[in-house]
């Protein structure tokens, strides 16, 4: 069966656009959510297509663009995409629905800039070209510099402004990367290229890689964001309308980590591989860091946000444990992140209209009385988030610390106290939302049809992956194991377990790459 | 007398590529002449259609003689043609009729008489074509004076505006400066070399035995007439009129300085450096980096505080030329091709942004203050998205050709072994954010929720005896030229390889070139 990645990439843009110069709102808002749903359609056909045997890519789509650059348009699945595709497909159609019932100034402008982050996303994913990679990259930056500056709350346009410096200061360092990586491996008299299957095959030296990965990093973990470049999280998170930041949080930092696995480890192992210390002192830290903040936060967005700090840190360090295992569990847990904290942000919109907006911790409380459903929906996703066994979140973190206690295992021990942390902060938040006595402002209200109906079906994913994780694992081993083969194989020729000291320097540059 | 006047030869004068340039230098002929009638109708649409006639009719001649290859000369030893000064009359023909269109309306057009103030434009586009075919030290001359002197009266000629007198005068006493250091810089030239031809000095300095580039005489003049011309190209630390000069001059005008005049400035760089002086790349390029450098980041920086969008848009424009010059600095082929290339995204990207800013400043009671530009995206949709499309280009974000200029400029500096100075474009890219996305945030992210009260349209007085009955709102032309550029600019974003062949075409001029 074909399966035309470009139909998926741009169906939510070519909705949008008919329905902004075509349509009235009322119904342009619905062809919107039409598209997200034909999005979700179309990934679930592929899912159940997907030839899991192959490592290579699937429906490849593979034109010129700019020979001259020698940009492709080049887009593809693999196992390790496969899953984030779906991620943004499933997470963008209750993120839509829950807006299209609410009333926005200026729908049309509010939707096309919605449709157009789900094309950007999903072209960053599919993106098998780097410059493609890039433009997707940046281009995400568009609408939501519009979502969180038009319809944000507070002080929206400093957050926003603040947001897109931070990411575009990274992403602009990843484009002079890209660009280095590109013309500094063409060989002498060959054409270049940015296609990134082409980028693995040929070489660079391991002095070149090292300052190129550096600058691939500063982007990727701002948009993770990691621990030290988290600053733009307080007041973005504040001020980002729910259904947009459930997507900036769940889907948008995934494209981060994700370039590590897609990019970074394949094109350039030795330089991974030189920095891959630091980065898991820096997952460690976010780990540790995100989970102590998210403790002590009384707002509960930034609960959240902070713990997404920590989510990130364990994916990170699974990342760079560069171990197939946890390799592994970085990508579920990035596919598990994804739809725990989608319901996590809607939830706390139902929650905060039960408190008169409100989103204060010293002010909820008691919601759970008189709404079971709610406090239902929530415990599964509470505990999911911190890992409980049985949910597909143990699953990751379990493998991301297998991996970690392979290769780090000094690392390995300190990120398991942030699972500990996990369960301090997010059963903190349960309680002190749900339970106790009910805040001054506090309705205890059930949650209604409509916030169901966008939040349920995200819960059910969960639980069917919490009870069928290999439906993941199965699909994505071949990919994940290939991707991070180069850098694992840079790391240690001879076999995986050598202690540091007699790692041979000099043979590095000689392991041909897969 | 032994001498007959068959001794003496007239230069061979190839007529049909000198036309462009006739039809430039008729027309403003032509149009002076017809400026010298009274009727109405002369004045207001027959001087305004014969200028247009002339440039189109330029543009026309222009491809009829665009054929790829070296240099061919026009009239021996003065003036040559090849596709580099092709194209690039082109940008001036195109900036020309730009400018024809947005002064329809004008004041200054008025003020100064349409006759002479389109011949004068005629005039400075005839200087500006000059100079990008000259082969010659003093047929450059002849160009930058041609192309100077009428900019200066056109600087001036709203002559009841005290700002617009005051940018006249200190324009005039600024490029005065300029071209005599480009004069003395020019005679050093020849006085160390002893050739005017571009050819030849370039023969005299790359022969063995010849003059080296550390030849006092030669440095000096080297030095100097760079110093001439940074004047005009605005290139820091010789920026300082910039600001004033934009603001105070007729907005058109502005458009037509910031995006022919530096065209111009840069022909002449790109002739002197990449041509003449090629061989010593290794001794000027890093002398020229750091001056790209300063650019970058002086203009840059400049602009953040600024709340006039002229002065914005004059800031904006010395980073640009800082950005440009990397392509000249790297002195291969690529760069040739990136510096060509970005010239044409950048008229489109000013154009568009200029546009808007005419378009308002005649109906706000705000001028060309960031004010002016408030909640456009609510009023004036069709204003505010060319001026969003302009600021996302300025800035890089992809799907706009902005992002392929800047892609290709950081690929030639990568290429040509200036890693350092892509970095600095990029650096320079993040700085530039905080006041493109200001003016973005303005008109956008405004107060939308809160009524805002109508801003009252000013209508233009009527002056001089004939006031335009066409209100001040009705400025189809206008709109028109935004609308247009913004579509160009996104269309080569998204398809940019017509541009990539232009310039391709450009760049196979200047054979002696790595």
């Amino acid at each position: 069966m074909t399966i035309h990645l470009s139909i998926v990439l741009f169906m939510p843009l070519a909705a949008a656009l008919v329905g902004a110069l075509l349509l009235p709102q009322q119904v342009m808002r619905w062809l919107v959510f039409a598209a997200t749903l034909g999005v979700l359609a179309y990934v679930v056909v592929m899912l159940a297509d997907f030839d899991s045997g192959s490592r290579g890519l699937q429906y490849v789509t593979d034109d010129s663009w700019i020979p001259e650059l020698g940009i492709r348009y080049q887009l593809g699945v693999d196992g390790l995409n496969l899953f984030l595709i779906a991620l943004t497909a499933i997470a963008w159609v209750p993120c839509t629905l829950w807006s299209v019932f609410r009333e926005h100034e200026r729908p049309k402008l509010y939707f096309f800039n919605l449709a157009l982050a789900e094309t950007a996303v999903l072209g960053s994913f599919m993106a098998q070209d780097l410059a493609l990679f890039v433009v997707f990259f940046d281009l995400m930056l568009v609408p939501f510099y519009f979502l969180i500056g038009g319809w944000g709350t507070g002080d929206r346009v400093r957050a926003t402004t603040k947001f897109v410096i931070y990411t575009l200061a990274g992403s602009l360092l990843m484009l002079a990367g890209a660009v280095a990586l590109g013309a500094l491996s063409t060989p002498d008299g060959g054409q270049i290229s940015f296609s990134i299957a082409e980028l693995t095959r040929r070489s660079t030296s391991s002095g070149t890689q090292e300052w190129i990965v550096l600058l691939f990093a500063a982007a990727f973990f701002v948009k993770a964001p990691l621990f030290p470049l988290h600053g733009w999280i307080p007041e973005t998170y504040r001020s980002t309308p729910l259904p947009v930041l459930a997507l900036l949080s769940g889907v948008l930092s995934k494209v981060g980590v994700y370039g590590f696995l897609r990019i970074v480890l394949p094109t350039m192992p030795q330089g991974a591989q030189h920095f891959q210390e630091l980065f898991i002192v820096v997952a460690v830290f976010s780990i540790l860091y995100g989970s102590a903040l998210a403790f002590s936060q009384d707002n509960v967005r930034l609960v959240v946000a902070y713990s997404s700090i920590a989510q990130l840190g364990f994916i990170t360090l699974g990342i760079f444990s560069l171990d197939p295992k946890g390799a592994q569990g970085a990508v579920i847990q990035m596919v598990n992140h994804g739809l725990v904290v989608v319901p996590l942000f809607l939830i706390i919109g139902v929650i905060a209209s039960r408190a008169r907006g409100s989103e204060s911790l010293s002010e909820l409380g008691g919601i759970a009385f008189r709404a079971p459903v709610l406090a239902t929906l929530f415990v599964i996703v509470s505990f999911a988030t911190l890992a409980m066994p049985g949910s597909p979140n143990f699953v990751g973190e379990i493998l991301i610390l297998f991996g970690a206690f392979e290769n780090k295992l000094a690392y390995g021990l300190v990120a398991s106290a942030g699972v500990v942390l996990a369960a301090v902060y997010m059963i903190r938040f349960f309680q002190r939302t749900m339970h106790n006595r009910p805040g001054p402002a506090v309705e205890s209200r059930d949650v209604d049809r409509l916030d169901f109906a966008a939040i349920a079906p995200l819960v059910a994913v969960i639980v069917a992956l919490g009870l069928y994780p290999q439906f993941v694992l199965h699909r994505s081993d071949k990919a994940t194991t290939a991707r991070i083969s180069a850098a694992q194989q840079v790391q240690s020729p001879v076999a995986s377990r050598q202690s540091p000291g007699t790692r041979p320097v000099m043979v590095l540059k000689d392991v041909p790459k897969p | 007398m032994t001498l007959t006047i068959a001794d003496v030869h007239a230069p061979v004068i190839d007529y049909r590529a000198l036309s462009p340039l006739m039809a430039t230098v008729g027309g403003s002929i032509v149009v002076m002449m017809a400026g010298l009638l009274r009727p109405r109708f002369v004045q207001r649409v027959l001087v305004p259609v014969l200028t247009a006639l002339s440039l189109l009719a330029a543009l026309g001649l222009l491809i009829w003689v665009w054929e790829p290859g070296d240099q061919r000369p026009i009239i021996e030893g003065a003036l040559t043609t090849d596709t580099l000064a092709l194209g690039l009359s082109a940008l001036f023909l195109v900036a020309g009729l730009v400018t024809v269109l947005l002064s329809l309306r004008a004041e200054a057009v008025r003020e100064a008489g349409p006759g002479e103030y389109c011949a004068l434009l005629l005039g400075s586009i005839s200087g500006m074509v000059v100079l990008a075919e000259a082969t010659n030290l003093i047929t450059v001359f002849v160009g930058i004076e041609l192309l100077s002197i009428p900019l200066y009266v056109l600087c001036a000629s709203e002559l009841r505006r005290e700002t617009s007198l005051e940018a006249g005068l200190k324009y005039l006493v600024i490029g005065s400066v300029g071209s005599a250091t480009l004069l003395y810089g020019l005679a050093l030239v020849y006085g160390a070399t002893g050739q005017t031809d571009f050819a030849s000095i370039a023969d005299a300095i790359g022969s063995e035995g010849g003059v080296g580039i550390t030849d006092p005489l030669l440095l000096t003049g080297v030095a100097m007439a760079a110093t001439g011309l940074a004047f005009k190209a605005s290139v820091a630390p010789f920026h300082q009129w910039t600001p004033d000069v934009y603001q105070g001059a007729p907005t058109p005008i502005t458009t037509f300085m910031a995006v022919a005049t530096k065209a111009a400035a840069l022909a002449i760089f790109l002739r002197l450096f990449d041509q003449a002086l090629v061989d010593t790349q290794t001794d000027w390029g890093p002398a020229l980096a750091a001056l790209a450098t300063a650019t970058i980041v002086i203009g840059n920086v400049g602009a953040i505080p600024q709340r006039s969008l002229k002065r914005l848009l004059a800031w904006s424009s010395v980073a640009q030329a800082g950005y440009m010059l990397a392509g000249v600095v790297v002195a291969t082929t690529l760069g040739l091709r990136a510096t060509c290339l970005y010239l044409a995204v950048y008229l489109l990207m000013n154009v568009a942004a200029f546009a808007v800013v005419v378009a308002r400043e005649r109906v706000s009671e705000h001028g060309d203050d960031i004010a002016s530009i408030e909640n456009l995206g609510q009023a004036e949709p069709w204003l505010a998205w060319p001026m969003t499309i302009s600021m996302l280009a300025l800035a890089g974000f992809p799907a706009t050709a902005g992002f392929i200029g800047k892609f290709y400029l950081i690929d030639a500096s990568v290429d040509g072994n200036y890693t350092w100075l892509g970095i600095v474009i990029v650096v320079g890219s993040v700085v530039s954010l905080v006041y493109y996305l200001r003016v973005i945030a303005v008109m956008w992210l405004g107060r939308y929720e809160v009524e805002m009260p109508t801003v009252p349209r000013r209508r233009v007085k009527p002056i001089g005896g004939w006031s335009p009955e066409a209100g001040a709102r009705a400025q189809p032309e206008v709109s028109l030229v935004a609308i247009a550029a913004a579509a160009a600019t996104i269309l080569f974003g998204l398809w940019p390889n017509p541009l990539f062949d232009a310039a391709r075409d450009m760049g196979s001029s200047l054979s002696g070139l790595f």
